[in-house]
């Protein structure tokens, strides 16, 4: 775990006046490190900061119809003054948060939020199953910035989680940015970077490659479901035509009507499989293609800082100044590439790190969903095996 | 009445090969067929060894005209049916091609199916123009040709749905018929359907074989992932091409569907067959009747009222030979039916058994990710 000494020039000014622990004295850098190792604990026997949202609840007003979800936050962080939060956030509360995270630690990889616009008339906003959908990206959303050990001491973060008013709060437009996001916010666009140092363009390379087959997979996955879906029109006409059939026999009636039946359990075994498929496992997919293009321009931002660093040194060179000492400016530029180098690492570590638990555990679950299948269909037959042995047995 | 019963001992029929053959037709172009190979043996009584007493080759057109002769000559009896003319019902990555393999090897059990059948059957087995046909290789067809059986077939059984008026139609006949007609329309139903079913099916397992390439692609630039990426989409591979041999064996179902649908159509055809009979007989006792009748009015100069339906009746009163017959054809078909259905889920059974096997695997390639 890298951690930067510049980052002991990161003064983050909360509300309260405090700081966070940790991050303000080269002093407490080692038990900083420390800290930012713990919190990666995947167990989570050493965390101090829980925060899940459920319960959505429609609610109907005069101007528009729109859903909020309950965020509720449990922290002994001193930068909570209460141990534990219940608020109601809607969509557009975590896209403020989105951006003024984006604002305040742009040397950060925030992460995605799931898709804001949908396409009326195609996809219910109001359905159960979309609802739940997008409850779980935002969930996911948030235990992502709280896992993260800058990010989750952000005082916007912390304002979203506990405000009861949170649009007082937004129309204050108190935007108290690190020094850092300050300096960042001014660097114009205008330097181009020659080259992009080794490291850094095979983080790029990879983003681009990994980007390119995770929307392969999601293309084969809908492919995938639409076959299902087909299969299961023709499915649900088959499965009746035993039941006429066995209408017509006399002592073949009874196992006849069983595969009808029997047909129709798997036909059900199989809607569930689709849908599974369609609300778990192409929407985190998605996310995670959000997230590499979200990662890819942090990487153009740091290359901006890059840029204007050399482009300042050049400057200076060319100047045939006799200066032993290099200008404040060109040092603070120096500085704010090595913070920013160090934080995308750093930030590039985890997320790999996550990215891994996370394709683990959908995949793992996507085979599952397979597996629960084949066993409804496999327990279905099996099931009226005894009843057609039975009617051998007669004979 | 005694018949021949040209089969001294057991025997055993088996159809064993097939061959691919060329020859000349009868408008002297070049066509291509298969030839069967048939090989009957005798099975000794004391110690069951067989010995191979005859072998010879036929294609199906042989055995389509000794099952015409028989339809003609036993028209009271269900004939068993042949495996199809052409491929039908087919799904279309299956062969419609006559000459594909796997079409050929079916069409071969088929045929061994339907010989076996007449085999068994106590009144058929003792036809001479079917010992011939296992017999003879040579001059089998003119001898058939012979027995003039075409000109004895009714022109009318051609003209299946025209109705002929019968006065009094025997109701366990007509029944059988309207059996036999709402089987055979399920059963084409159940077929289309199914070979619908197994078109998707299909089109579901071939789109996994996509994810093993792309996992493939992934893995290369992963590291601690790679490994499992790779090997999941090995099992994703198998996964897409366990489909074909699982179509294979679902055809067999399918076969034994259509001999059902067949059969069907047989038991109608025979039902037919009695009902044009009746038709004929009735015809001819009214003719009769009417011509009784002008003899008595001359002789004795009174006119009566003759009883046709007395007449019938003595005629058909109990259950005949042939009605009993058709009747346990289709017993002995809902025996086979159940025998099949029992089959067919044993199938789907094993089926759902490779696809936890396969997707296990791939859990286990993930967990190791």
């Amino acid at each position: 775990m890298f951690v930067s000494l510049g980052r002991k020039r990161f003064d983050l000014i909360l509300p309260n006046g405090g700081t966070p622990a940790g991050t303000s004295s080269p002093a407490s850098s080692s038990s900083l490190l420390n800290r930012l190792q713990l919190d990666d604990d995947i167990d989570g026997e050493t965390r101090d900061l829980f925060v899940i949202v459920d319960d959505p609840k429609k609610h109907v007003c005069t101007m528009e119809t729109y859903i909020t979800y309950r965020i509720t936050t449990k922290s002994t962080r001193v930068e909570f003054d209460l141990p534990e939060y219940s608020v109601r956030r809607r969509y557009q509360d975590f896209d403020w948060l989105r951006s003024k995270l984006e604002e305040s630690q742009p040397t950060h990889l925030i992460p995605p939020l799931p898709e804001k616009f949908v396409v009326k008339g195609v996809v219910d906003r109001f359905s159960e199953e979309f609802v739940e959908t997008r409850r779980k990206a935002l969930d996911k959303f948030l235990k992502r910035i709280t896992d993260h050990p800058v990010l989750s001491f952000n005082e916007h973060f912390n304002v979203f989680l506990t405000a009861k008013d949170l649009n007082a709060y937004k129309k204050q437009g108190i935007a108290l940015l690190t020094r850092m996001g300050e300096s960042v916010k001014h660097v114009t666009g205008g330097y181009k970077l020659r080259t992009r140092p080794l490291e850094f363009a095979a983080i790029g390379d990879y983003l681009d490659t990994f980007a390119l087959k995770l929307g392969t997979i999601d293309r084969i996955a809908q492919r995938i479901i639409k076959e299902e879906i087909e299969y299961l029109v023709e499915l649900r006409e088959y499965g009746p035509v035993y039941s006429t059939w066995s209408a017509l026999e006399g002592e073949l009636a009874e196992p006849l009507e069983g595969v009808s039946a029997c047909i129709g359990n798997c036909s059900t075994a199989l809607e569930e499989l689709t849908d599974d498929m369609t609300e778990d496992f192409l929407p985190v997919l998605r996310e995670y293609i959000l997230y590499s293009d979200s990662m890819k321009s942090v990487l153009k931002k740091r290359d901006q800082v890059q840029a204007e660093y050399e482009a300042k040194l050049e400057a200076v060179a060319l100047r045939k100044e006799d200066r032993p000492k290099v200008p404040a400016d060109v040092e603070k530029c120096q500085d704010r590439m090595e913070c920013f180098n160090a934080d995308l690492k750093a930030d590039m570590e985890r997320w790999q790190n996550n990215k891994r638990q996370d394709f683990r555990q959908l995949l793992m679950g996507m085979a599952d969903k397979n597996i629960q299948y084949y066993e409804k269909c496999l327990m279905a037959w099996e099931s009226i095996i005894p009843l057609l042995q039975e009617k051998q047995e007669a004979k | 009445m005694t018949h021949n019963n040209f089969w001294l001992k057991k025997i055993e029929i088996s159809v064993s090969e097939a061959e691919k053959r060329t020859g000349r037709n009868a408008m002297n172009m070049q066509e291509t067929y298969t030839a069967y190979l048939i090989e009957t043996r005798s099975v000794e009584h004391t110690d069951g060894q067989s010995v191979l007493t005859d072998s010879l080759w036929r294609r199906y057109s042989e055995f389509e005209l000794l099952r015409n002769y028989l339809l003609v000559y036993y028209p009271h009896i269900v004939v068993p049916p042949l495996p199809e003319k052409r491929a039908e019902f087919v799904w279309h990555k299956l062969s419609a091609d006559n000459m594909d393999p796997d079409f050929v090897e079916r069409r071969r059990i088929g045929l061994e199916n339907f010989l076996l059948r007449i085999a068994s059957h106590p009144i058929l087995c003792r036809d001479k123009i079917f010992y011939l046909f296992l017999t003879q290789e040579g001059n089998w067809k003119e001898t058939v040709n012979e027995t003039g059986f075409q000109l004895k077939a009714d022109s009318r059984l051609k003209a299946l749905n025209a109705t002929f008026r019968v006065k009094n139609p025997d109701k366990r006949f007509t029944d059988l018929k309207h059996y036999s007609d709402e089987l055979q329309s399920v059963i084409s139903h159940l077929l289309r359907v199914r070979a619908r079913v197994a078109d998707r099916l299909y089109g579901v397992y071939k789109v996994h074989g996509n994810y093993g390439r792309v996992f493939s692609e992934w893995s290369a630039i992963e590291k601690e992932m790679g490994d499992g990426l790779q090997s999941a989409g090995h099992h994703m591979d198998v996964y897409a091409s366990s489909i074909d041999d699982i179509l294979e064996d679902e055809e067999h179902y399918a076969d034994q569907l259509k001999e059902y649908l067949f059969y069907a159509e047989a038991l109608r055809a025979v039902c037919r067959k009695h009902e044009l009979m009746q038709y004929d007989l009735e015809m001819a006792a009214q003719d009769l009747a009417s011509k009784k009748q002008q003899c008595e009015e001359l002789a004795t100069g009174t006119v009566r009222t003759f009883s046709l339906k007395g007449m019938t009746t003595k005629l058909f009163g109990q259950e005949t030979p042939e009605q009993r017959e058709a009747r346990i054809k289709v017993l002995e078909e809902q025996i086979n039916e159940g025998e099949q259905q029992l089959k067919s889920k044993n199938l789907e059974g094993s089926m759902c058994k490779k696809g936890i096997q396969v997707w296990t695997n791939a859990k286990e390639c993930f967990s190791k990710m």
